[in-house]
């Protein structure tokens, strides 16, 4: 019943390479889940088709018991579905406020007529949403820096700072493509509270593809394995552990097979 | 050169209080008032107000470019389109200039928009070749369609505007009127700038995907740039058109558009004052420099050529203060609290 | 009458075929529009008609050397304009100065040789006809070299390694970078085969209306543009394919609906290709990496 979101039989094809495999994916509201896999495993293409970047070859997608396979990106950001990226895609020619500022829906459904006619009148609103982004760039530490350009944080607050911009957006989903990557372990902790606290405090659900383990496994509730774009496995941080077809999947057969023979 | 990017970097930091900008404006004011007098030579107040049109294009042509970022090479078809339509109406059905501006400024929006459409996938360059050929085909059509168009011989005789009964038909008049055009445009521009919708288009513009990842429809404000961009040249059209009090499709030629594209680049791609800057010097250098005139083209074509290797922002390039301005008032409330 | 307008367009489609190639050609490798490329062609066909009235050259050497001239030119086009360019949105920066570099040509050229339309006759034309189907000297000879330099440009971009290189950096500038590929004399040679092939086609299109004037770069390159887009930008059999259907559709469009509308014909054309199958007919699907 409680269902965030869901995946039914998702694929995606470019050409010949099935970089999707009819994956189901289901995850409760709440719950912190991870996706895992080696390079090339199709995490970020999953990321893509649930966010709409990339349209669906067949299979369907549920978020929040309806369907928005056919919902175009932007309008499944309305609903609910924020994200982060890979490759950090903050908008370079602004601050770090005027980034989460742009996420707000106040600000972008700011009508023109009335901010070219009565740009006082606007001001009164747009106090409002300054001081909400201002709430959230305090949850990941960044409130001191916001009149900084964005580009000219260091690399892991720039990571924390596209967290509060996808927050800013007000979503119910939110998905952390590498969130740790290029962190350092300080960091990192910090990283772990920021998650907590939004899953905790702000009732977010999180989806998270990550390559640090340690991390994974002490974050996630529940994590699921991704090889050549099929899900081989699904379970709690310690069943994925000793699972030996991840095991399989991460450090190959051969090796496996060594073990096996002693 | 260093120098100069340090005065330039000076001037744009400096932040007016409330008094001085009003003193400012008085002083500004007074200056426009007074111009016509103080020029009294009719030919430098008619270069003045070549100026003034082609500033108001520029930030026309900016408003596609430099916020919605799609580059057009068509941008006459939309100054043309609106000037014709305009014609038209006041000449075959004689309505007066207002009511026809209105009509051809949205019609022509809304072609823009028409325009616009086919070309949303696609990327910088394509767009530009498929404007360029809008503008080919338009060029083509003033001179084919005798009947509506007169071909090449072009629309004379086009009435003066009239307003509350007074007729504009003196220089002086046209001065003053296209002096209150640049200020609405200026002050529309500043505030579209610094509205939620103006930052939305700044996304749009550097990072259509981050941009719908922020909820952003990034077709609808690709559109509206468009469109804006459109009727904002189809007014400056019309002016033209009962300023000149003839046109013919030479007005409206390709060299025309790429004049605006390079005052665009000159003065800053997305830029409000650099728009400004850049259709004062490249209108009325070639005036005042006449020996060169005939070089006019070269010149502009070198310019482009090396603005872009040393300095491809533009000479007044957009700056994250103008940006700033939505937060910065209500920043300012934040932390009195 | 059909089988005329479709001889006319062919003819004329294997110029575009040739032009476009250019077009082609470059942005395959650098992802850039080389807007001067027309313009390199009109420069190279006035160098052309300079050669013929008043040197009196044969015409055989007075190609070659109109051909020549047009890769210097178009390999300084790629040096002066494009080169230097590394901004940070180096899209937009090299557009606006490639429309700069065009712009410049153009009116360079206004001013040396004057705006008029100048005639070119480099040969004696004489037409044959069979049955109500009529075919020129000229046009013959237009087919003959068509088909040589395309036959040629197919044995260097895929028999020789030089046609190698040029198709790794298609594929990736960095990686031939780093596969020891001198990328800079790759793309300078790309530019260079470019203009060599524009420098021929300005010369029989030149010959061919009997005309050469300062703009005659503009219209010719768009529509030479739309065939490269036509046939998918970045292909080079996409470019020549394009160019024949260009040529084909102006002419019977101009011969059978509107002549008046002649030149708008490429642009239909290329608009709806590009509305229904943006990555044209031959070319590769691009797929954003997010």
């Amino acid at each position: 019943m409680n269902t965030i979101i869901e995946t039914k039989e998702v694929t995606i094809k470019f050409g010949g390479l099935v970089a999707v495999d009819s994956v189901n994916l289901v995850q409760k509201k709440g719950e912190v889940l991870s996706l895992i896999g080696p390079n090339g495993a199709g995490k970020t293409t999953l990321f893509n088709l649930l966010t709409g970047v990339y349209k669906c070859t067949s299979g369907n997608i549920f978020f929040d018991h309806n369907k928005i396979t056919d919902l175009k990106a932007h309008e499944r950001t309305r609903l609910g579905i924020a994200r982060t990226f890979q490759n950090i895609r903050l908008i370079k020619s602004m601050t770090v406020l005027e980034n989460v500022l742009v996420a707000h829906p106040d600000c972008q459904n700011e009508s023109l007529l009335k901010s070219v006619l009565s740009p006082g009148k606007a001001n009164k609103k747009r106090r409002e949403v300054v001081d909400e982004c201002m709430e959230l760039l305090k949850i990941v530490g960044l409130e001191e820096m916001e009149s900084e350009m964005a580009t000219s944080l260091p690399y892991g607050k720039q990571r924390l700072l596209e967290i509060a911009r996808g927050l800013a957006t007000k979503p119910k989903l939110l998905l952390l493509d590498e969130p740790g990557a290029g962190m350092n372990n300080f960091e990192k902790e910090e990283l772990t509270d920021v998650i907590h606290y939004i899953t905790q405090e702000m009732k977010v659900t999180v989806l998270i593809i990550e390559h640090d383990m340690k991390f994974v496994m002490g974050i996630s509730d529940r994590i699921i394995v991704l090889d050549h774009g099929q899900k081989i496995a699904e379970g709690t941080p310690a069943e994925i552990q000793t699972n030996p077809r991840v095991i399989e999947a991460y450090l190959g057969s051969g090796e496996f097979k060594d073990e096996e023979d002693k | 050169m260093n120098k100069v990017k340090d005065l330039l970097k000076t001037i744009k930091s400096i932040r007016f209080t409330k008094w001085q900008k009003m003193i400012f404006l008085i002083a500004l004011i007074g200056l426009i008032v007074s111009a016509p007098y103080i020029i009294t030579d009719n030919y430098i107040l008619h270069i003045v107000i070549l100026c003034s049109i082609y500033a108001c294009l520029t930030l026309s042509l900016n408003m596609i470019i430099g916020w919605s970022g799609q580059f057009s090479l068509g941008h006459v078809c939309l100054y043309g389109m609106g000037a014709y339509i305009t014609t038209l109406l006041m000449t075959q059905t004689g309505m007066n200039f207002f009511p026809a501006t209105i009509l051809s400024t949205a019609f022509t929006s809304g072609f823009a928009m028409l325009l616009c459409l086919p070309t949303l996938k696609l990327r910088g360059d394509y767009l530009a070749v498929i404007t360029l050929g809008f503008g080919e085909v338009f060029r083509l059509f003033l001179t084919n369609s005798v009947s509506i168009t007169r071909g090449p011989a072009g629309i004379p005789n086009i009435p003066d505007p009239v307003i509350f009964g007074y007729v504009i038909s003196s220089k002086q008049a046209y001065f003053y009127f296209v002096a209150l055009i640049v200020i609405l445009f200026v002050v529309f521009m500043k505030r579209f700038n610094n509205s939620g919708f103006g930052m939305a288009m700044i996304v749009v513009n550097e990072d259509d995907i981050a941009a719908t990842a922020l909820g952003i429809n990034v077709k609808k404000y690709k559109l509206l740039g468009f469109a804006l961009g459109g009727g904002m040249a189809a007014f400056m059209g019309s002016f033209y058109a009962v300023y000149m009090g003839m046109i013919s499709p030479t007005s409206f030629a390709y060299a025309e558009s790429i004049k605006m594209v390079s005052m665009v680049v000159l003065g800053g791609i997305g830029s409000i004052p650099g728009s400004i800057l850049g259709a004062v010097l490249l209108t009325a250098l070639p005036e005042v420099l006449r020996a060169f005139s005939e070089y006019r083209m070269v010149i502009y074509g070198a310019l482009m050529v090396v603005m872009m290797i040393f300095r491809p922002e533009g000479i007044w390039s957009r700056s994250s203060r103008m940006l700033n301005e939505y937060k910065i008032k209500a920043f300012e409330n934040y932390k009195k609290k | 009458m059909f089988f005329q307008h479709l001889l006319n367009g062919i003819i004329v489609g294997g110029i575009y075929a040739m032009v476009a190639l250019g077009y082609s050609m470059v942005y395959g490798v650098l992802q850039i529009v080389n807007w001067a490329h027309a313009d390199v062609l009109m420069f190279a066909t006035f160098i052309g008609l300079l050669l013929t009235t008043y040197l009196k050259m044969p015409v055989f050497a007075m190609v070659l050397l109109v051909a020549l001239f047009a890769s210097v030119l178009g390999m300084s086009v790629e040096r002066v304009a494009y080169r230097p360019i590394k901004s940070g949105n180096r899209k937009m920066a090299v557009l606006v100065s490639a429309l700069g570099m065009s712009t410049f040509l153009q009116n360079l050229a206004q001013l040396i040789f004057g705006s008029g339309t100048r005639q070119f006759k480099a040969i004696e034309s004489k037409s044959f006809s069979f049955s109500g189907f009529t075919i020129t000297n000229l046009q013959i000879l237009i087919l003959v070299v068509t088909s040589v330099m395309l036959l040629i440009l197919y044995i260097l971009v895929y028999r020789t390694k030089i046609g190698i290189a040029m198709r790794a950096c298609s594929v990736s500038v960095d990686n031939a970078k780093l596969m020891g590929i001198n990328t800079n004399l790759i793309i300078s040679g790309t530019f260079g085969v470019g203009a060599f092939m524009a420098g021929v086609a300005g010369i029989l299109i030149g010959v061919y209306y009997s005309a050469v004037y300062p703009t005659m770069g503009y219209l010719l390159g768009m529509k030479a543009f739309a065939a490269a887009i036509l046939g998918g930008i970045g292909s080079i059999p996409g470019a020549v394919f394009g160019g024949f259907i260009i040529g084909t559709i102006e002419s019977l469009g101009a011969g059978y609906i509107s002549s008046a509308y002649r030149d708008a014909f490429a642009f239909f054309v290329m608009i709806l290709i590009l509305v229904v199958r943006p990555s044209g007919l031959m070319g590769a699907k691009h797929i954003d990496k997010v």
